[in-house]
């Protein structure tokens, strides 16, 4: 009752917002109902098979439902008094298995060859190692041997229906994957933690990721530009917010991106290195601490550190927050098994694990006054 | 009958004969009765989880819910719905009419038919008191992929795991029953292939449901073990492979949703030809097709996982086999049409079910044939196209299957016509309904929205909203199913033994309302042509 009244009160509140928007959303995009036809030729291939089957259904539809409608208009008891008496007829039944069978032969042979098509992962140009984990894809270049996580930028603000909706809401992430355009790109998915799936549909590629398993795709793009998907394999409760975002780029372009990525990541390598060789206060490592909380940990252990009951252990007065520093650590840094808590050292920087370390000791009531520095966070690893 | 003599000693309670009568039955009737209930109940308890979800669904943003609650949602109603709604009513019905269709006094292990409803109850209300455990309800979906409900399972997982250990017992030996009943207990001269079809399917069904339940309690306990007792079937640092979770799921799961649906075929296989007034049309060809249909779905299990990394020899096989089930499917649907070519039709509500169910199901049987394709299921899968396919075969199928059933042997059982004007304006309702609820997904899902999200990106919006409206309308009309079922049992005009004027077979040479103890000397079963040539009583 209680949440029913208070969707019924944000709605009224929200009513300008969401008719604001509405306009919004139908100028924005013509309605998309079909499958579409997508980028690359597998997801064409795909999609002209998609409208044979769908052209067959409908007319098989017209056929059946029509002589069912028609049947039951025609010898409706007003129109014929006394039924007929035939309940048997080899002929007729022999023809409408023997159809059917013909009709079905005629779909395979267009399915079995794309299918042949898709299935050959040979001879690919470029590697990304996908790895699933909740609720974040991580993408390795395996050949140019880098990588980074790309997790939803949607604001969670615009979720819970306090700000307007942009345009690409939950469809968009703070770093997409890139990849040239006229290569064949092979794709090698696995996961860290539950099944999830990895899902664009204009390349017509959905594979999923299982922890203990490397599944393989490919796609080769012929225009460039930026291509959206999602997660399609229910994966706990972030499955809604994991998109999937491809950057596709004329070659040389995707060529200097990753020259700049190198670039960027000797970069950081060395503030990483001045940032540990730097004794940080209290004053400085707390609001980071906040910041690197609420876009990392809050969704589970909440924005108050009070976790969930029976699911998500409270952060505040937690014998892992008060007790002993090292404890703290190992639990943030490599996760605990076979739990949602996942391994945080290969996703954070030494900075932002040590003032998330030192904001969860001094938030909430927890005043510990402990103060972790990068240095220690980086001697641990 | 062994409840007599409780009855006795307790008339002076009425309270306490209350309970002896329906917790002590070993009646068909009664047992069929309480099953009905219980299907019922559980039907609107999923149905409003169903509304809660689509009210969540009705904007993009998140409205009222919490993700980790709407996957709650999503989860209970699916297994309440499958378990507890669709299997218990075709129980019912089996309860109910098996016996009264083939001659019988009562079905052959009446005690073990007690129990097998008894255990329901219990196994229901494990299931539904998960939500208030601290942790919340199951999460995972229906199908429970591990290792998401095995390592990363809420605590409430055990009371889910021991729920559908007990369905699973109620169901086999409710299956036991049935097959028993069916090949000891026919009246003379009704040999197998002379029992009516919604007997045939409902045998075949028994089949599955004892081939399968077995497997599904395997899988459940083998969670079990790997939850609590340091084994890893489903885990991959441990050695185990959570895709193997996902074949045993569905070597369990396509038989299962074929459990869900053989039964409709027969009902409608009754219905049809009772206002169409002619013989069923190929009646052998409809016992072949129900019984290929059944062993084909064993086979096809392969087809929920083409996305797992299956091999291309894998993946042709598990395409073929399916497409294969369009051919008794298709023989089917022909049959049905050919029974009602030149009958002498008339359309009151069961006959509108019956024909609603096979134009709709066959909506779903068409999008079940495009998802067979591997290339195109790489696009459909998990998504909203795939929630409007098995939407089509599960309400319009088994639930519209259920309630033609019901319009159709109401007047049997409570000896009242129901109104039929009330009747038709149900179907109509419920057909635009059921329409306007369900048609948008296949757009919004080849538009490209997952399944099972609690939150979308705003081009689906148009299609939510439609599909939330409708799903509103949905809900009400199946409150007036109840109104017109209270009401019929409450009064209305009385219904005569025959019933329905065209309709042949046992159940009809009954009483209506049926009393308590039908059959207790076999009746001599002959068809109406047969006893025209020997001039015996036609039935």
């Amino acid at each position: 009752m209680t949440a029913i009244s208070s969707y019924l009160s944000a709605g009224l509140k929200n009513a300008g917002v969401f008719s604001a928007l509405w306009l919004c959303a139908h100028s924005a995009f013509a309605l998309e109902w079909d499958m579409r036809e997508g980028v690359t030729d597998m997801s064409q291939r795909i999609q002209t098979l998609h409208q044979l089957s769908l052209g067959i259904c409908i007319v098989l539809s017209i056929i059946v439902f029509g002589t069912i409608f028609y049947t039951l208009f025609a010898h409706h008891r007003s129109r014929r008094s006394k039924a007929a008496d035939f309940h048997e007829n080899t002929l007729v039944e022999l023809i409408w298995t023997v159809i059917p069978i013909l009709i079905l032969v005629g779909m395979a042979i267009p399915a079995t060859s794309t299918l042949i098509d898709i299935e050959d992962n040979s001879d690919a140009d470029l590697t990304v190692l996908i790895t699933a984990s909740q609720w974040k894809w991580h993408y390795h270049y395996v050949e140019a041997d880098f990588g980074f996580y790309s997790n939803l930028s949607t604001p969670q603000a615009q979720i819970d229906n306090l700000e307007p909706k942009d345009e690409n809401y939950l469809l968009e992430v703070d770093k997409p994957l890139v990849l040239p355009t006229h290569k064949k790109v092979r794709f090698l998915t696995t996961s860290k933690d539950v099944i999830h799936s990895w899902w664009v549909p204009d390349f017509a590629v959905k594979q999923d990721a299982i922890p203990g398993y490397i599944n393989e795709a490919w796609t080769r793009v012929g225009q460039s530009g930026v291509y959206r998907g999602q997660c399609t394999e229910l994966c706990g409760k972030g499955h809604a917010f994991m998109p999937v975002v491809v950057e596709v780029k004329p070659e040389a372009e995707f060529d200097s991106w990753i020259e700049q990525q190198r670039l960027a990541i000797a970069l950081a390598s060395e503030t990483a290195v001045a940032d540990r060789n730097k004794t940080w206060s209290m004053a400085e490592l707390l609001p980071r601490g906040e910041e690197v909380f609420l876009e990392h940990c809050a969704t589970c252990h909440q924005p108050g550190g009070l976790g969930q009951a029976g699911r998500y252990p409270a952060l505040a007065g937690s014998p892992i927050t008060t007790g002993a520093i090292e404890k703290h650590i190992d639990r943030v840094m490599n996760g605990k098994a076979d739990t949602e808590m996942q391994a945080w050292a290969p996703q954070l920087s030494d900075l932002d694990l040590a003032a998330v370390m030192t904001y969860e000791r001094n938030a909430w009531g927890n005043n510990t006054a402990d103060l972790i520095q990068p240095l220690t966070v980086y001697l641990t690893r | 009958m062994s409840t007599h003599a409780e009855i006795e000693t307790t008339r002076r309670h009425p309270l306490l004969a209350f309970l002896a009568r329906w917790l002590l039955t070993t009646n068909h009737k009664e047992i069929g009765t309480l099953y009905l209930w219980l299907s019922f109940t559980l039907f609107f308890i999923a149905g409003a989880l169903a509304m809660l979800i689509r009210l969540e669904l009705f904007q993009p943003g998140i409205q009222f819910t919490e993700p980790n609650f709407y996957n709650q949602l999503v989860t209970l109603h699916g297994l309440v719905m499958v378990f507890g709604a669709v299997m218990p009513a075709f129980v019912g019905l089996a309860n109910w009419m098996i016996p009264l269709m083939i001659g019988a006094p009562d079905m052959a292990l009446p005690r073990l038919n007690n129990f097998s409803f008894w255990i329901l109850p219990f196994a229901f209300a494990l299931l539904l008191s998960s939500p208030f455990i601290e942790g919340g309800a199951p999460n995972f979906g229906w199908t429970f992929y591990a290792p998401l409900s095995t390592t990363y399972g809420p605590p409430s997982t055990d009371f889910f795991i021991f729920g559908v250990h007990l369905m699973g017992i109620s169901s086999v030996l409710g299956s036991i029953n049935i097959i028993v009943t069916v090949f000891n207990l026919r009246a003379p001269g009704m040999t197998l292939m002379k029992m009516p079809l919604f007997v045939w399917t409902w045998l075949i069904t028994a089949f599955l449901l004892i081939m399968v339940m077995p497997v599904l309690a395997g899988l459940v306990t083998m969670m079990l073990t790997d939850r609590h007792f340091g084994t890893s079937f489903f885990s991959a640092s441990g050695g185990g492979d959570p895709v193997l979770f996902q074949h045993i799921f569905w070597f369990f799961g396509h038989p299962e949703v074929y459990i869900m649906i053989l039964p409709s075929f027969g009902i409608a296989s009754e219905i049809i030809p009772t206002f169409a007034r002619k013989k069923l049309f190929g009646y052998h060809s409809m016992v072949y097709a129900t019984a290929s249909i059944a062993f084909l779905s064993f086979i096809v299990w392969g087809h929920h996982m083409f996305t797992t990394g299956m091999p291309l020899f894998g993946e042709l096989f598990f395409m073929y086999a399916t497409m294969l089930i369009a051919v008794p499917t298709g023989v089917k649907v022909f049959n049905w049409v050919a029974t009602m070519w030149r009958g002498s039709i008339t359309l009151e509500t069961p006959m509108l079910f019956a024909v609603g169910f096979v134009v709709l199901f066959s909506i779903g049987g068409f999008s079940g044939l495009m998802l067979a394709l591997v290339p195109a299921d790489f696009q459909y899968h998990d998504t909203f196209f795939v929630v409007a396919h098995f939407h089509y075969v599960l309400y319009p199928g088994a639930i519209f299957g259920t309630m033609a059933a019901v319009y159709y042997w109401l007047p049997k059982w409570t000896g009242h016509m129901y109104d039929e004007r009330l009747g038709k304006l149900h179907f109509w309702s419920a057909l635009i309904a059921v329409n306007l609820t369900f048609f948008p997904m296949h757009f919004s899902g080849l538009a490209g929205m997952p399944r099972r999200i609690v939150d979308y990106s705003l081009q689906f919006a148009d299609f939510n909203m439609v599909s939330s409206i409708g799903a509103g309308m949905l809900g009400l009309t199946q409150v007036l199913f109840l109104y017109i079922v209270i009401k019929t049992i409450r009064g209305g005009e009385k219904a005569s033994d025959q019933v329905w004027e065209g309709a042949e077979g046992l159940e009809w040479t009954v009483p209506s309302p049926a009393p308590l103890h039908t059959f207790e000397t076999p009746p001599l079963f002959q068809q109406r042509d047969q006893a025209d040539n020997e001039g015996g009583v036609p039935i």
